[in-house]
């Protein structure tokens, strides 16, 4: 069997920059295993700008964004495969992919890096009432469609889900010539930047309807004909009498993202609420030598802090494969009040110089203090004068504080400020 | 005539009020202020579009302006677009059309394509 150091599942924006950041920390004998047929992820068909603010000042599309990394991958002569789809994985860390010309290939790595994306939620996930029928797809796969292959879905539309992706290919679609009825959204709020609701909507006087969702379809000929939308009560229950009727022969889902997990389940890595793997702050899973970082992990909206938190995980990778992982204690992180998840969820290197928690809010508020406890004493806190579920939050704790840790266990919680 | 407007110009999309003398409340720093007025007397937008790659099978490229156009020429711009076609290899940066419709921005290919 062959034999290598590191092998990164995924090229995308997440594995680039795990396999540059551990060749920068000398690990040498690294396989980047992608199954599309070039590098850069789900960024190859995001070609609206708006990436990269972070990472280099510069407001950049997707396909610039990617190719900045494919770049680098190149100059340090990392060795990648495309068309190369990962089979299987298992605990003792061999990886078998197989791919049209090395036909199945099985490897003994030291470490593996799990950088696999996400997937959409379909119709299947919400049970979309009415006929099964063609002319139901998701946001994703119609903007791989046009912006790759340049087919249109289809002439009049009809999008379900406000979240970005949905809001993106609203303009997207209007731009190519198809109508676009509305975008519909079950919560009373839109999850997306009030950017895109400006710039893709607005814009081109796109309604959003709040509140509302899709109560049935009709298709009987084979091909959506008819949307209808109902108003949703407080419970997400429609209300009678609501009903508005859109004529159309598609209906796009932008109804939510899924970590792609399906091989770190089947090793039986632990899994977190964010229905990614849980991982330490070296960005390890369960599972000794196996790291997950980018989409994968936890679903995020800039991929700046993608490519970061590859980073970290590459770095994490290449301390592993050296021996220098410094391990000396167990500290469960917690989400508490009004917060959904925390990532990393364990600590094990107290006399790290800083480590970053990242984590989501439950609901938006305004005016709150993020406090970090251990057992009811306060470790640290922050002032925060606005955060929403959509913005992933970003804060460090040094090693004063991080010293400041005496029991097991710390919460991260949001308290009102009086 | 004052206005309710959401900027655009980075992800954070503050909510910005402009009154008729111009005067801009809202914004979080001076590029907000800028595009409001500009909102106001002469909106602009940057827009990304797909050329045939002639060469490759069912495969396209993608383009945007180097400057942003005039909000009103944005149809026609991507009627203009849609009569070009490349062929592969393509490299960012590569001009498909020099000056698009008098506007002072090129259309440049934002994909490398082997
Ligand atoms: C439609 C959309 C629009 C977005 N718009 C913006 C935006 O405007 N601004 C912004 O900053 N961010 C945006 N984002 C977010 C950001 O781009 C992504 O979060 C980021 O690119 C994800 O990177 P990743 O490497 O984790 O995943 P991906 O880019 O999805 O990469 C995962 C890779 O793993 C490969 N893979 C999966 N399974 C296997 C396997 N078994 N074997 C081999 N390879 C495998 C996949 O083919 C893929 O290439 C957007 C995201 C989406 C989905
Ligand atoms: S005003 Fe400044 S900070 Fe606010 S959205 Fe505009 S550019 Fe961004």
């Amino acid at each position: 069997m062959l034999n290598k150091d590191l092998v990164i599942i995924g090229g995308g924006s997440a594995g680039m920059a795990a396999a540059i950041e551990a060749k920068k920390n000398g690990v040498d004998d690294i396989l980047i295993l992608e199954k599309d047929s070039v590098l850069g992820g789900i960024l190859n068909q995001c070609i609206h700008n708006g990436f990269g603010l972070t990472e280099f000042k510069e407001e950049l599309t997707g396909p610039e964004y990617l190719q900045r990394f494919v770049k680098q991958v190149e100059e340090l002569g990392i060795e990648y495969r495309c068309d190369a789809l990962v089979l299987d994985v298992t605990k003792d860390k061999v990886v078998t992919y197989s791919n049209a010309e090395d036909g199945v290939v099985s490897l003994q790595a030291k470490a593996i890096v799990f950088a696999t994306g996400c997937y959409e939620r379909g119709a299947g996930a919400i049970q979309i009432p009415g006929d099964r029928c063609a002319g139901i797809i998701t946001a994703g796969t119609a903007q791989k469609y046009l912006n790759i292959h340049g087919f249109l879905a289809g002439k009049r539309i009809v999008i379900l889900g406000s979240g970005d992706i949905g809001l993106i290919m609203a303009r997207r679609m209007t731009l190519e010539g198809a109508k676009v009825l509305c975008v519909s959204e079950i919560m009373p709020y839109s999850n997306g930047l009030n950017r895109n609701i400006a710039q893709c909507l607005t814009d081109y006087d796109i309604p959003l309807y709040l509140s509302r969702s899709v109560s049935k379809v009709v298709g009987k000929h084979g091909r959506v004909e008819k949307v209808i939308l109902s108003a949703v009560d407080d419970k997400m229950k429609f209300i009678p009498g609501t009903e508005m009727e859109f004529e159309c022969d598609t209906l796009l889902l932008s109804i939510g993202l899924i970590p792609y997990v399906s091989l770190l389940d089947k090793i039986k890595a632990e899994m977190s609420s964010t229905r990614g793997a849980k991982v330490n702050d070296y960005f390890e899973t369960s599972i000794p030598g196996v790291f997950a970082c980018g989409n994968c992990l936890h679903v995020h909206d800039v991929v700046d802090f993608v490519t970061d938190e590859g980073r970290d995980a590459g770095k994490g990778a290449a301390k592993y494969i050296k021996g220098l992982v410094e391990k000396n204690t167990t500290i469960l992180v917690k989400p508490g009040d009004g917060i959904s998840y925390v990532i990393p969820q364990t600590i094990t290197n107290k006399n790290a110089d800083s480590i970053t928690f990242k984590f989501r809010v439950r609901r938006p508020i305004q005016n709150v203090f993020v406090t970090f406890e251990d057992n009811g004493n306060e470790i640290a806190k922050f002032v925060r004068p606005v955060l929403i579920p959509s913005e992933m939050v970003m804060l460090k704790l040094n090693q004063a504080q991080l010293a400041k840790i005496e029991s097991g266990e710390i919460t991260v919680s949001i308290k009102e400020r009086k | 005539m004052s206005k309710d407007l959401t900027c655009i110009v980075c992800p954070r999309g503050c909510r910005l009020h402009i009154d008729d003398d111009l005067n801009v409340t809202g914004n979080s720093c001076p590029r907000g202020a800028q595009y409001a007025k500009d909102e106001l007397t002469n909106p602009k937008r940057m827009i990304t579009s797909i050329v045939r790659v002639k060469n490759r099978e069912n495969c396209m490229a993608s383009v945007k302006t180097s400057v942003s156009i005039p909000k009103g020429k944005i149809f026609d711009i991507l009627k203009e677009i849609e009569k070009v076609s490349v062929n592969a290899p393509t490299h960012i940066g590569d001009v498909v059309i020099k000056d698009v419709l008098g506007t002072g921005s090129d259309i440049i290919i934002t994909k490398e394509i082997k």
